[in-house]
């Protein structure tokens, strides 16, 4: 055990700061979810690569820098804490990108990876159906294989990023006397291909953040099958792992948090703490961020020496889900009857991001496999209890 | 940056978990509630012998010369053991402030120090925040506090009363005892910092060790929960049950990285190790008594009575 960087950990931290001070934009970007968001937050993709900054871990020859996991860490920390904009291709890099890396043939990698590093193909997803949310299982929508081609049928949902993205991933069913996790395949399919539509949903910010995607005899061909027909619950696994685990939530982002939602503390304490449980949840708020951020540094450092990732990564989904949500309350506390103003509101000031981050932090238990499924993995995969 | 135990660390663990899975077991503990010193004389030979008492001694009193990560593991298993015996606290506390005395206390060290290692004699402290003092009874030498300084006093020069614990195993003692220039050890600042290290290695040895109970407390209860049936099935497939462990696991993966960083800042004297020790109390304690009161509801009332060796973890956290 050794907690200290390295000299060259600690001389990767000042190159990744250098670099962002320098480029970060000035002004924040509009939110993601609106046209023009997107397009401005499209083109932040385009210039973090144009840094190599894109994904730092992915290898070389893709437009990365081979970066091991402490590395990647120690990027995240400093992307947070320079108050760099939010991944627009976060579905893409974090979640579809580890997939192909470990499923995708080498025309694959080469075909999609640069793509999306450089932000041109941004990524949504395709688990959800109208009948299946954190049943997978459940999925109906079906992939017909005709010739060198696959015909798809069928509805998604709840698919984040898929109002304005190129592409989608998603499995399907394949085997159509297939049941449950059998008879899936996992398929990359262009959102601009005939037969695809697609209807925005409103979020409770009001904003378009995902979108129903309808598929009415939709061909794509069989090279944009990953990892083989049939075995699309198997990848599909493999990819909620990466979500759950480390890659979808770094440490930063919640550390990031804690930090503001100290300084809001002390900014406002004459009236935060006329309520004392106020300075003990923003205490508790700290470790917590603390304590997420060791334990993945401790889950680094475990995979680093040959490693996997078990049932365990559901605990993280839990707990930075849960945090995310305690952190954003203690701050609506702290601003009170300012809580309530959408941060556009000319009184609102500096401090009403708080409610677009509280309201987006109520969708956590949900995403990625709600919290109640997740402590039955716990309960079942992990300390062995008796399936129902 | 590496978060990891090395090889050493991690085969010391499995063969001292071995031997507490095998020697302490809830027959050994409930056995010795009934005994007069509540004690075992040849479990504490044994722990000798598998070097455990000498392991934070420095090599050159006859110890081992390991530091706290070292011994961390092993404290967390005395704990998913209920071991009575005082071990983690003699390693943790009782020796790292003995060793940190200064040189013109040279004489006491080296009378004690090889003596604690090889299992001889057996050493109780007490501080002022806890007037009672766990074994004193057994100890050879009771290291006391009074007004800030740091007095040695042997055990046949006090009074002891008993005092009762909710928890049989703990054995907790008010010490009459008068504090002389003779039995003075160390004053001022330098007791001071002794005084403040030891608070600081005492929180982390209870973490560990509330780690390791919040544990067993889990596998306790969930092999309950294979037992147990109801509606035809075992109360174990029922969401509800599943969800009161899960929420426990949570709480010792998340412990657990903070319990380990507690332990490095206190072997590498961080400037903030008394911070990292406290978090890691904290969440630790968290953890054991989430266990306890989730435990006991997933046991149903059997989760109420002396019967079940639940209760030996639970009143532990």
């Amino acid at each position: 055990m050794d907690l200290n960087y390295t000299a060259s950990q600690k001389a990767f931290r000042e190159e990744v700061r250098s670099w962002l001070t320098e480029n970060v934009p000035k002004e924040p970007l509009k939110s993601f979810d609106t046209e023009e968001g997107f397009r401005q937050h499209r083109a932040w993709e385009a210039k973090l690569n144009q840094g190599r900054w894109g994904m730092v871990t992915w290898p070389e020859e893709l437009g990365g820098r081979g970066c091991n996991l402490i590395e990647w860490l120690i990027f995240e920390e400093e992307y947070y804490r320079s108050g760099a904009p939010l991944r627009v291709n976060q579905n893409g890099i974090f979640l579809l990108g580890p997939t192909l890396m470990e499923f995708g043939t080498e025309e694959q990698k080469a075909r999609f990876l640069p793509m999306m590093a450089t932000g041109e193909e941004v990524w949504a997803q395709g688990w959800s159906e109208p009948d299946a949310g954190s049943d997978m299982a459940a999925i109906r929508s079906k992939a017909e294989r005709v010739g060198d081609h696959y015909v798809i049928n069928g509805q998604k949902t709840w698919s984040t990023r898929a109002v304005w993205a190129d592409w989608v991933f998603g499995i399907f069913r394949t085997d159509p006397e297939s049941s449950r996790h059998k008879g899936l395949t996992f398929i990359l399919v262009p959102l601009d291909a005939e037969g695809v539509s697609v209807r925005p949903i409103e979020q409770l910010d009001g904003l378009p953040g995902f979108a129903e995607i309808f598929f009415d005899d939709v061909k794509v061909p069989v090279e944009n099958v990953l990892g083989g027909e049939g075995m699309g619950w198997h990848v599909a696994m493999s990819t909620a792992g990466f979500e759950r685990g480390l890659m979808l939530r770094s440490p930063a982002r919640f550390q990031e948090t804690a930090r503001r939602l100290l300084e809001l503390y002390q900014e406002n304490r004459e009236q935060a703490d006329l309520d004392p449980a106020i300075g003990e949840a923003v205490t508790r708020a700290y470790m917590d961020a603390e304590a997420y951020t060791l334990s993945t540094y401790m889950t680094a450092s475990r995979l680093m020496q040959g490693d996997k990732i078990g049932p365990e990564s559901s605990t993280n989904k839990i707990f930075w889900s849960e945090l995310d949500q305690t952190m954003h309350e203690t701050a609506l506390s702290i601003l009170g009857a300012r809580a309530e103003l959408w941060s556009h509101a000319p009184d609102a000031g500096a401090v009403g991001s708080w409610l677009d981050g509280f309201l987006f932090s109520q969708a956590g238990p949900i995403y990625a496999g709600t919290n109640e499924i997740q402590r039955n993995i716990i309960a079942e995969r992990m300390l062995g209890m008796p399936r129902a | 940056m590496d978060f990891t135990f090395n090889e050493d660390q991690l085969m010391f663990h499995d063969s001292v978990q071995s031997f507490l899975t095998n020697e302490v077991t809830p027959e050994h503990i409930r056995e010795q509630w009934t005994t007069r010193s509540g004690r075992s004389q040849p479990l504490w030979n044994q722990l000798a012998e598998l070097g455990l008492t000498a392991v934070t001694v420095p090599e050159n009193f006859g110890g081992l010369g390991m530091n706290e990560p070292d011994f961390l593991l092993i404290a967390e298993e005395c704990g998913y053991a209920a071991l009575p015996e005082p071990l983690v606290e003699t390693v943790m506390v009782v020796v790292p402030l003995i060793a940190s005395l200064g040189d013109e206390a040279h004489h006491f060290k080296e009378q004690w120090l090889p003596l604690i290692a090889s299992g001889e004699a057996r050493v109780a402290i007490q501080h002022s925040t806890n007037p009672l003092v766990a074994d004193a009874h057994i100890a050879d030498l009771l290291l006391l506090e009074e007004s800030g300084s740091l007095y040695a006093v042997p055990t046949n020069e006090v009074e002891l009363t008993e005092n009762e614990s909710v928890d049989p195993s703990r054995k907790l003692f008010s010490v009459q005892w008068r504090a002389t220039a003779e039995n003075c050890i160390a004053t001022g600042e330098q007791a001071e910092q002794l005084w403040a290290d030891a608070l600081n290695r005492g929180a982390l040895a209870v973490a560990a060790q509330q780690q390791g109970i919040a544990r067993r407390v889990i596998d306790i209860s969930v092999d309950y929960t294979f037992e147990r049936k109801q509606f035809g099935k075992p109360v174990g497939s029922f969401q509800a049950v599943k969800h009161h462990m899960a929420n426990v696991a949570v709480k010792i993966e998340f412990a657990k990285p903070v319990l380990y960083r507690a332990a490095y800042a206190v072997a590498h004297q961080l400037p903030d190790a008394a911070r990292q020790v406290s978090h890691a109390k904290l969440v630790t304690s968290e953890a054991a008594l989430l266990a306890a009161k989730n435990g006991i509801q997933v046991h149903g009332a059997m989760g109420y009575t002396w019967e079940v060796d639940l209760q030996i973890f639970m009143k532990r956290a």
